[in-house]
This record gives structure tokens, sequence and C-alpha cells, in this order.
């Protein structure tokens, strides 16, 4: 829906990126020519074991680092050679982070972790606020908003750290191994969020290295010594909404 | 999947995990940004804060930090107001001995600079007259003039006795040097003409004659050397040793007390401070012919005026300025590096913090003004409590001193300059630092 406009472009082509690192006097290539589309509205998991090049293939989508070689264009717009600074307003307004470790601030409550972004973008006091609280609705954590980190339980955070990301209206959302540090039930809580986003339009690429989290994206991709060696969709993905909506109702069972 | 239904029977304990659960229904995406939704003004506003929040998480830290800045600024105010006081109370002095003054006195000077003191004559050379005094009255400007005889004598009432210093002065003198009268009157003209035996007693002579007994001096017989005088008046005092002296007409010191006709000095006021250098110029003109020394032969006597005496003065408080300001400065800057230290510190610490911040968006001067404006509030608040420190200190040690406690713009500003300064200097690498990390690194660090 937010994305409508654009329906039918591609939020991301990459084009033949290569990346290459240097370690003393040797470089060590990462990646080998990545070509890759993601329409709006697409819910893509990517897969690979460690040193795949999946890592680095998000730090390259998520406009943390810039390619060797190749071309980049996301929403429509060349960032694989922008400058340091129109990398941080591009990571500002057109993406949006969940990282493995939640990285929110921990002096900072639920509300202020989820109003850094806006700060950021130069937004108002008064919207950042208000934004701010619906973002934290929208995860499902309206009553949570003066909340240290430290207070909340990992779901409980990493739905905070979504609406961080949600929170400037991205036409991305990335996600690094978002379940990463959480325990299995958490992780349906977590995708389930993640799912419901997306169903409302939001495009979503998501790193994860296990099959089970993979299932719940509608299209995998599988990254392999810096290559892509695999891109097809998911016939059936599951449902992370009702298997949350079981585990909470035996739950409730139980305590009763 | 219909979670609303569970949440209607849910036990208090497990509400919240329901309540929590998201929803889709209740999903909907967070409308875009528009133009006018922004504020690019607050920006800075915000920066401020988020160092504000930083320095209050770590209070103690930050507290101990400002010290280092704090001790500086309070010594380079305490030493500042410290040799304000001496310069105004030295400043004084001079000009208790008159203002737009000119003295001569006997003898080549030591340089045209010299600091003398116009009431002592340490030259043993014979060369002023009472002529020369009245010679120079009639220069143009010259408002006024005294010629001085000082010897050194002990001064006699009842039992009592006290060594001082003994002036013979015109009845004009009192204008001069501006004396105020306590009690009684100066001497008249009169008492000037006649060379009668009248005394005017400082504060301290006074004090030291009369207050045993409580008799008012008025009228009551001194003596000097074992001749009799009768006291006409009390000076108010002046202050710096200024009191312990006592006036007795020109004349009659030239008669009873100098036995020689020579002077020791002549002490002359002119009209404005702009005439002193030609009224000094046609003074040494007139001395040199009336004494007939050839061109280019060393003059036997030397002027000094007030505006000389307040210039080596001043001269010698600013060096005494420079010397106290710059030891107290080695202490700011140690404080300075105090604050570097601890920012580099607070940016290691805190990478992952500053990862996050630029991996949301954050622009390379947001990170910078940051830590830059943490290392600006340390050291503004360190001077902040080193300026009211530096003003208690200084109000104690002016009055212990005795000198005058004064507060200048300069002793009022300097403490937000430095501080600002020391800031901004101390606190530019550790933000240039911060702002330079790599995101994916920083992200990477615990």
């Amino acid at each position: 829906m937010v994305n409508a406009d654009k329906q039918g472009k591609p939020i991301i082509v990459a084009h033949n990126l290569h990346k290459k690192y240097q370690l003393g006097q040797t470089f060590v290539p990462a990646l080998r020519g990545i070509s890759l589309e993601v329409l709006p509205g697409e819910f893509v998991a990517v897969r690979g074991p460690s040193g795949s090049g999946k890592s680095t293939f998000m730090n390259l989508i998520g406009c943390l680092d810039r390619p060797t070689q190749g071309t980049y264009w996301l929403a429509g717009k060349q960032v694989s050679q922008l400058s340091t600074r129109e990398l941080a307003r591009v990571r500002n307004r057109l993406i949006g982070f969940v990282f493995q470790g939640f990285n929110l601030l921990s002096r900072a409550s639920a509300l202020s972790n989820v109003e850094l972004p806006m700060i950021y973008a130069g937004l108002r006091k008064d919207l950042r606020e208000r934004r701010a609280r619906q973002a934290l609705q929208i995860v499902g954590l309206g009553s949570r908003l003066d909340h240290k980190p430290a207070q909340l339980s990992g779901g409980q955070q990493q739905r905070v750290a979504i609406a961080r990301a949600l929170v400037n209206s991205p036409s991305l959302l990335l996600a690094d191994e978002p379940t990463g540090n959480l325990d299995s039930r958490t992780s349906v809580e977590v995708m389930a969020v993640l799912q419901a986003l997306n169903q409302h339009g939001l495009t979503i690429v998501l790193v994860t290295h296990e099959a089970d989290i993979a299932a719940y994206a509608s299209r995998q991709i599988t990254f392999r010594d810096g290559h892509l060696v695999r891109d097809e969709p998911v016939a059936h993905p599951r449902d992370a909404q009702a298997e949350w909506a079981v585990i909470a109702n035996r739950n409730l069972d139980e305590d009763l | 999947m219909n979670t609303t239904t569970h949440q209607g029977n849910a036990a208090p304990s497990s509400a919240s995990t329901a309540a929590s659960t998201p929803s889709p229904q209740r999903h909907s995406i967070l409308p875009p940004l528009k133009a006018r939704d922004f504020d690019r003004a607050g920006k800075l506003g915000s920066n401020i804060s988020i160092a504000l929040e930083a320095l209050w998480a770590n209070r103690l830290r930050s507290l101990l930090t400002t010290l280092g800045v704090f001790i500086g600024v309070a010594a380079v105010i305490a030493a500042l107001i410290m040799t304000q006081g001496v310069s105004a109370s030295i400043t004084s002095t001079i000009s208790s001995l008159g203002t737009n003054t000119i003295t001569i006195s006997p003898g080549a000077g030591s340089s045209s600079r010299g600091f003398r003191p116009p009431t002592q004559s340490s030259e043993t050379t014979l060369s002023l007259t009472p002529d020369d005094a009245q010679a120079v009255a009639k220069v143009a400007h010259v408002t006024s003039e005294s010629p001085i005889i000082t010897v050194s004598e002990q001064v006699v009432y009842g039992n009592q006795n006290w060594n001082t210093r003994v002036q013979g002065v015109s009845t004009s003198f009192q204008n001069i040097q501006d004396w105020t009268i306590a009690e009684g009157a100066w001497f008249s003209d009169n008492d000037y003409l006649g060379a009668k035996p009248v005394a005017l007693l400082g504060q301290t002579v006074y004090h030291q004659l009369f207050d045993t007994s409580g008799v008012d001096p008025i009228g009551q017989t001194i003596r000097i050397r074992n001749q009799v005088y009768r006291v006409v008046g009390i000076l108010d005092t002046k202050g710096s040793g200024s009191d312990d002296v006592v006036f007795v007409p020109f004349s009659t010191a030239l008669d009873r007390i100098k036995n020689s006709s020579y002077i020791d000095q002549i002490l002359v006021q002119v009209d404005d401070s702009s005439n002193i250098g030609s009224v000094q110029a046609a003074i040494t003109t007139l001395l040199e012919q009336r004494h007939r020394i050839p061109k280019g032969n060393v003059d036997d006597f030397n002027l000094t005026n007030s505006n000389q005496l307040l210039q080596t003065a001043s001269q010698f408080t600013s060096l005494l300025t420079y010397l106290l300001v710059g030891i107290a400065a080695i202490s700011l800057a140690v404080g300075g590096i105090g604050i570097m230290n601890i920012m580099i510190v607070s940016v290691t610490e805190r990478t992952r913090e500053i990862g996050i911040r630029i991996s949301i968006g954050a622009q390379r001067e947001d990170i910078r003004s940051q830590f830059l404006i943490e290392a600006l509030t340390l050291s503004l608040i360190g001077g902040m409590l080193g300026m009211f420190i530096g003003f208690l200190l200084g109000f104690a040690i002016t009055s212990f001193l005795g000198v005058p406690f004064v507060v200048t713009v300069t002793s009022l500003l300097m403490p937000f300059v430095i501080s600002a300064a020391i800031g901004v200097i101390f606190g530019l690498y550790p933000a240039a630092r911060a702002a330079r990390l790599d995101p994916i690194e920083a992200l990477r660090s615990l």
C-alpha cells in the first residue's frame, strides 16, 4: 500500500555486484557478481552458510558499504556511487534496519529509541512523538513506551527495533538474523510482526541461516562462496501469525 | 488467529502477552513523511539533549572531568582579581600623591622613566632653590607649585615620641595632593608668610602621640628638634604609609629645620594631563637657563611626572598578571587534557552506540556535534563553577591583602571564553574520531 505508487517497479535492482576486502597484501573476494531484483511487497529470505557473502550483501543493500564493482538501485535511485553523506540519508529515509542483537540504546526508553531515526531525519518534535507511539502500537508495544530495553523481553526488544525501523516509512526493511538471539517461541512472535508488516505492503529482506525461519518468506535466495546459487519462490510460506495465535492460546490454557 | 477474543478472558498475568500479540487488523503502516514534517533547526537541540543525556548517565565521571577546568579557571580568576586589586591599590596610592603633577628633584636622573617617590630625596646634590620654585610657578599651564623640604625627625608630645617624616610645604600643597582635614585647619597664608611654628599631623603621628593621653591635639604644643610647634590640624587618612607625616610651613622649615638655602623637591601641578609634556620641557629649559647648564651637559635636576609613575606601576602589575595567569593557565591545559582523555575513553566505550546511530542514518556531523557538545558542556560547567570559586578566592585574597576587590568585564567574560575554547580544542579530536568510525566495524564491537 505504502509502495503502491511504485508497484511493479523493483525496489532493489542489483547488477553484477562485486566486493573485495583487502587482508594485508591479498584481496579476498566476498561477492563475485551478484545480480538480483526485488519487487515491492516481496518478503525475501537470504540464506547461506557463514562466509557465503550474505552479510557482505546485506551491508551493500543496507548502504553501510559500497561495492567494489557493479551497480545498485534502491527505490529507483542509483545508490552504489553515493557519497558518505548521501548514504547516511538513504539509510535514514529509505531503509529500516533490524539486527540480530537488537541494537537498542540501553539508556533510552522504547519511545526514545524509536524516535532516534526521526531525530536524524530532522522531524518536528511533536510529530516524532506521535509517530513513535504509532509505530510502537503497530508492533503491539503501546503499553511499554517508557520501558528501558533491560526491562523488556528479547522478543519485545526486537519489536522495539522493528518499530524503530518502520518509523521513517522506509521503502525496504532489512532484517539481519532477527531471530538469532531468540528462542523458537519468541522467534514466531517476531516473525508474526514481520509477516503482518509485509502483508501491509512493506518489502522485507531477511538474512537467516535457519531453514524454518526462511520458510516464513515468500521467496528464498541462497548464497555460496560469493555467488547467488539459488533463487526460488516459496510455494506455501509458513503463517507466523496463525502459529503465534496457537502458542499464545496454549500459554493461556496453561496459565488457567 | 483470533487473538482479540482471548484477550477478554485472559488472566492479568498473561494479559500483556496476549495484548502484545500483533494482530493484522491493527497494522497500518505509518504515513509517509512530507516536507512540512521537518524542522531542520530543531536538530541541534536534539543533538544537545542527546549529549546532555549521555553526560547525565555518567554523572560522577562527568563531574570529576570538569574538576580540571574548574581548578584552572578558579586559579586564573583568583590571580586576575588579586593583581587587579593590587593594581588598583597602587594606582590610588600614586594618585594620592597628586594627579597631573611634575616632581622636580635635584641631581641627574638615573633614567627618564626612573621610579622616584616625590617625597624622598636621596640625592646629595644641592641645586634647587626657593627662587627656582617661584620661577617655575610662572611657567604657562602651571596652576600651582610647592617647594618641599623633607627631614626625618623625632616628634615629641609629653612623654610620647615618634620618629616620622617632617615636610615643609606651601599652602597650595594641600590642594595639589588633595589632603582633607579631619580636625582643625591647614596653616594659613599668615602662618606661611610669618614662618610660624605650626604643624599638621598625619593620622599615624596623631595616634602615636595623643592616643595614650586622649587630649584634643588642636592647640597643643609638640616638639620637633627641641623646638616648639603648635598643632593646628589633623589630616584625614590616605592609607599606604602616607599618614606617617608632619607638615609644617615651608618657610618655617627653611628657617628652623633645614639650615640651608637649598630645597629637596619642587612639586608642580599642571592644569591638564595633555600639557604635562610641554610644561616639563618648558621647566627643563627654564631651569637649565637658571642653573647655567651648557647644552649637551648633564642636568643637575630631574623631572618625574605622575603619569610616568602610573605607567611604571602598570607595567609592574601587568607583568605580575602575566606571571600568575600564566601559571594558572598550565592547570587549565591539564584540565583540557583530562577532558580529551575522558572523551576518548567515552568514544571507545560507546563505539557500538555510534555504530547504531550511523546505521540508522546519523550524519557524521551529528556524531561529531554530539561529542563536541559533551566536551563543551563539561568544560563550560567547569568554567562556571571555577568562576564562582575564583571570585570567592579572589575576594578572600584581596580582603586579606587589604586591596580593593575589583570585578571587571574581563574577569566575568574570561571563564566563558576560556572554557569554551578548551572544550572545542580538546573535544575536537575525540569527536572527529567518533565521527570517522566505520559503521560495520562499530556495530561489530561490544
